[in-house]
């Protein structure tokens, strides 16, 4: 594999988790776009422990992870008192605080960024990528994914029908919060290096962007949304070289982008992934496979 | 079993000015199968989410087995032996029919436990075969017909095997071949002694199930006893059932009452 491809690839595997990590909250009905703020103290918390303290790689992804996730955790509970929009741009200003906080601490770097010397590869991102997924298919099949998933279609009756609602939210968001950190931890690494311009706004918006367009309402959604948001515009950018008639995407590939993004939301309006959509290709596989029934 | 007995005592909400319970008692008698009737708007679903927990009291009681239960959160009053369905449908919209039957017994679940356990899946598949819906556990509700929503909310408060089980219209907007699965689903689930109250407007099936009934209007109880009796007493007549026999008191009193 070439290091251009290689490079793209280990993008879209952390791109995956961090989707991920925005997909549990919505998955529970909460909208997050504050995925740049525990990227970023995941991000800082590891490449600091790796390139000051001289922690190994894996200890320091971890704790990047329990740290982000223990400041979801205390964060959720004033944001869960806020609904809708208003969940939005508190989780948006708390990303935008995080920003300037690391900004401003001159053992970070500061508007210099931070440079780690400790490189996280394929062999390191594929199989904490893996682990992510197996992790999050897993929270799902559990009572407490049935119970996130119950929430995200109806407060009322869930809490009527016993569950824990403002547990099951901070769980969400906690867990979110976690892995947005361990998802920072391997982007530092990729790059070797992370500064606040690493993940604007426009981050968290395209992460939010991954797991909606994608899908909440299975695992395979926030896969699907990475896939696209990664893929997508490189086929593009490789379509301009192909041809001169194709140079216009050069510069205008993001519009064909746009417009694609586009209609996806007027043709699957609930992400390309659904429910329903598995349920028929399942359908289809139980027809080939037992063609007796068929007719 | 035995069937839980719900006693409201006194008691009265009001949203803003507007009184919608006014100082109502009545009591549900363990084991039996009490109707709860009345015109549109006279506080039928609203005594369901008081007792329920959706909307606090403003003053009174609601007593279940003699138990204050007004003021324990409402996720917990499922633990204390009280479940229902909605009059509008409130099943969860992207979840399957087994997880929307499932989630009747979730908060006898810990949280780690995997959701479609043998055990879990198996109690909810029996719940819904003897519901007659056993074709279609895996399917997303969103896309089944309404008929079958309806009782997969019938089966989903099952599941949560209360000592009373509230149903809101459950005969609604159902044909007459699954009017009558239903009222032969509740009869067995009477028969294990359950307390069914249910708010219904098919008098045929209230008269054919209930052996009680008990009729508000405005907030207030205007009579209880056996369904015989509630077609019988004039006050009910007047104001809910009307009677062919005398159309111009019935039309008289009502809009008397309302301006």
């Amino acid at each position: 594999m070439s290091g251009y491809m290689s490079g793209v690839l280990a993008v879209l595997l952390i791109n995956t988790i961090i989707a991920y990590s925005v997909f549990l909250p919505a998955a529970a009905g909460l909208l997050n776009l504050g995925a740049a703020g525990f990227v970023l103290i995941g991000g800082y918390t590891a490449g600091g422990l790796t390139s000051q303290a001289g922690w190994p790689l894996a200890p320091a992804i971890l704790a990047a992870g329990l740290f982000a996730g223990a400041v979801a955790f205390v964060l959720a509970f004033p944001i869960l008192r806020t609904r809708g929009v208003y969940m939005v741009l508190a989780t948006f200003a708390f990303a935008e605080v995080v920003g300037g906080i690391c900004l401003n601490i001159p053992s970070l770097g500061g508007a210099t960024g931070l440079s780690v010397s400790t490189y996280a590869g394929l062999p390191v991102v594929i199989p904490t990528t893996v682990c992510v997924g197996v992790f999050v298919a897993w929270l799902l099949s559990t009572r407490l994914g049935l119970a996130m998933r119950a929430v995200h279609d109806d407060e009322n009756v869930s809490l009527l029908f016993g569950v824990n609602l403002r547990m099951v939210q901070v769980a969400a968001f906690t867990v979110g919060g976690a892995l947005g950190g361990i998802g920072g931890a391997l982007l530092v690494h990729q790059f070797n290096f992370i500064d606040v311009q690493t993940t604007g706004v426009l981050f968290s918006i395209y992460v939010l962007l991954y797991v909606l367009i994608g899908g909440t309402q299975t695992a395979w959604g926030p896969v699907a949304g990475a896939l696209f948001f990664t893929v997508v515009p490189e086929i593009l950018r490789s379509m301009s070289k192909l041809d001169a008639s194709m140079k216009f995407l050069e510069t205008g590939r993001f519009i064909v982008f746009g417009i694609a993004v586009v209609l996806i939301m007027i043709a699957r309006p609930e992400g390309m992934i659904t429910r329903t959509l598995i349920e028929k290709v399942q359908g289809l596989f139980r027809r080939r496979s037992s063609p007796e029934n068929a007719g | 079993m035995n069937g839980a007995e719900l006693t409201l005592a006194n008691v009265s909400k009001s949203f803003g000015g507007l009184m919608v319970i006014d100082h109502l008692g009545f009591t549900v008698k363990g084991g039996s199968r009490t109707a709860l009737i009345g015109p549109n708007g006279a506080g039928k679903t609203t005594v369901f989410n008081l007792v329920s927990g959706v909307y606090s009291i403003d003053d009174g009681k609601i007593l279940l087995d003699g138990e204050d239960i007004s003021t324990v959160p409402p996720a917990r009053r499922i633990g204390h032996g009280m479940s229902r369905s909605f009059q509008n449908i409130r099943l969860m919209p992207h979840l399957s029919t087994l997880e929307n039957v499932m989630l009747g017994e979730h908060w006898r679940r810990r949280a780690f436990s995997l959701a479609r356990g043998r055990r879990a899946v198996e109690a909810a598949k029996s719940a819904l075969a003897d519901a007659g819906l056993q074709t279609y556990p895996g399917q997303v509700v969103a896309n089944l017909p309404y008929g079958i929503q309806k009782r997969i909310e019938v089966v989903r408060a099952l599941l949560a095997e209360p000592k009373i089980l509230m149903l809101d219209e459950p005969a609604a907007g159902l044909n007459t071949a699954e009017t009558d699965d239903l009222r032969g689903l509740l009869e067995r689930v009477s028969a294990r002694g359950v307390t069914l109250l249910i708010v219904e407007h098919d008098m045929q099936f209230v008269r054919r199930l209930c052996d009680h009934v008990v009729v508000l209007n405005f907030g207030q109880l205007i009579f209880e006893g056996t369904p015989d009796e509630v077609h019988r007493d004039p006050s009910v007549i007047e104001a809910y059932l009307g009677a062919d026999s005398q159309p111009k008191p019935v039309q008289a009193t009502k809009t008397a009452q309302v301006s």
